[in-house]
């Protein structure tokens, strides 16, 4: 297997974007990180995206922006892992290079969710759900959270203020990043006193309905050394699954999928839980955040509210989380997350994070999750 | 809108409780499955759920999807049976003030939602007070 490198990244400006369309999104970001890597032809396309088909009504996605990027004849592929569709393709791309089918791969992510009404959207991504045995009973997204919200203070002790904090940090790293939805800060009386979706959550626990893009190139890291670059080489990739009915799991405060998902890719970078500086996850809600750096060994099991509580996950922090803003404030366009996350570690690794920038950040972590946790793709990368 | 198969195909599980348990390990499969997720056993016997449990986890929706639009809010958890399978339903007939983890419940036939004014009303199962 040869090692590989990110070589290029691409972000635009997230939000509703009324007037773009999902190719312009994709091929304008994708055009950044294609000037950012300085190349100008690809072998591979990937990209992850959630629902064209219900959001747009647009599927074969894969050839449509190949062609609008002017790629063709390139093989071009569509991956789908619900909300870790970026992250799953990100992983394709990974394991094409690795396995020498291709050397410079174009991974992308995208979803436009505004052309269609709220209804539609929480149909689309209900859909990331056990139809027949959840959203059959009016189950929602924030539902699902919810109830993982309350077993786990329940458990725990998890305080409805600990979740607001996750947002409130959130907003703060988000307010110094110009690309995400809601450059802005809010306060811990915001969350709390704003509409309840599904009890205890609130609207300021949810990530948003968001229109945009990210994209990667990725290359050999024997390729990569004969550019003037930093080279930020992809040391570790896991992948893992588990029930997407919620109540079939064993403890539904707990997240195997990603546990399963971050041990792979320890394995494969040879690090552990202590080695990495800085962390992007999925916050798609504030409980998940929580959940998440408890699943990925980076605080004790039922401590994620704590570690919040006390800072230790702010940008100043001992583990820096979600220093883009995460999910809640940069925006959630569902297939773009997880491509967008590791957008973020390599300017990261790169010291060309402005002032978000995490000092002496070498080693970083993202880990992108579908539904209520069914699916979970992680990434270790390090900068050589 | 669906098609009717997917309606009553379904009709077994949603209105009778029709599960299936391994006859190797004794696991409870609902709904009924081919293969066992605990030991890979594929002979099952028929069996219904236990009728009754308590309260694992529980929300109230006030955001609801379409369907529940007039329902809204209501409150969706899930539940352990006595027989030990953890099932996701709507709670119903409590005030939301009594809603506790732990809290005993039975299972009901009722309506879910339907179609519109004149489509396919959807049954199935939901938890009240025991």
């Amino acid at each position: 297997m040869r090692d590989v490198a990110v070589i290029g990244v691409g972000m635009t400006k997230w939000g509703e974007l009324w007037e773009r369309s999902l190719r312009q999104i994709f091929v304008e970001t994708a055009l950044v990180a294609l000037d950012d890597a300085g190349v100008d032809r690809i072998d591979s396309l990937i990209v992850g995206s959630m629902s064209s088909g219900l959001f747009i009504g647009q599927e074969h996605l894969a050839s449509l922006l190949a062609d609008y990027l002017g790629q063709t004849p390139v093989p071009a592929a569509r991956v789908e892992s619900a909300c870790a569709s970026g992250g799953l393709a990100l992983r394709m791309g990974f394991i094409e290079v690795a396995s020498g089918m291709a050397d410079i791969v174009l991974v992308g992510g995208v979803e436009k969710m505004t052309d269609v009404n709220g209804h539609e959207a929480t149909y689309a991504l209900g859909t990331a759900g056990d139809q027949e045995y959840e959203c059959f009973h009016g189950i929602t997204f924030p539902g699902l959270y919810a109830l993982i919200a309350r077993a786990h203070m329940e458990k725990y002790g998890t305080t409805r203020e600990q979740l607001a904090m996750v947002a409130v940090k959130n907003h703060d790293n988000g307010s110094l990043n110009p690309l995400a939805q809601f450059p802005f800060k809010i306060t811990v009386d915001s969350v709390l006193n704003s509409v309840l979706v599904a009890d205890p959550l609130r609207i300021l626990d949810c990530s948003p309905i968001t229109d945009g893009a990210a994209a990667l190139i990725l290359c050999p890291v024997e390729m990569a050394k004969k550019l003037k670059k930093p080279i930020i080489k992809i040391a570790g990739s896991g992948q893992a699954t588990d029930t997407i009915a919620l109540s079939s799991r064993k403890d539904i405060t707990w997240l195997e999928s990603t546990y399963q998902a971050a041990k792979k890719a320890y394995t494969m970078a040879g690090k552990k839980p202590e080695d990495i500086d800085i962390v992007e996850v999925h916050d798609c809600f504030t409980i998940a955040e929580i959940c998440v750096t408890e699943a990925l060994g980076l605080v004790e099991k039922g401590m994620g509210g704590k570690a919040v509580e006390e800072g230790l996950t702010t940008l100043q922090g001992k583990i820096p989380v979600n220093a883009s803003g995460g999910l809640k404030a940069k925006g959630h366009p569902v297939g773009a997350t997880g491509v967008a996350q590791a957008v973020e570690i390599v300017e990261q690794l790169r010291e060309e994070a402005g002032p978000r920038q995490v000092k002496a950040a070498r080693v970083g972590l993202t880990q992108n999750m579908g539904g209520s946790g069914g699916s979970t793709v992680v990434h270790i990368f390090e900068r050589g | 809108m669906p098609t009717p198969s997917r309606f009553w195909r379904e009709i077994p599980q949603r209105y009778r409780l029709e599960a299936g348990k391994c006859r190797n390990c004794g696991l409870i499969a609902f709904p009924p499955r081919i293969i066992c997720p605990a030991c890979k056993g594929r002979k099952f016997e028929p069996i219904t759920l236990a009728d009754k449990g308590k309260i694992l986890t529980y929300t109230i929706i006030r955001v609801p999807p379409q369907p529940f639009v007039d329902q809204a809010p209501y409150a969706v958890g899930i539940v352990e049976l006595d027989d030990g399978v953890r099932l996701m339903g709507q709670i119903v007939d409590f005030d939301f003030e009594e809603l506790k983890i732990g809290r005993r419940v039975k299972i009901e036939f009722r309506k879910i939602f339907q179609d519109g004014e004149s489509g396919v009303i959807y049954y199935g199962y939901k938890f009240v007070p025991e």
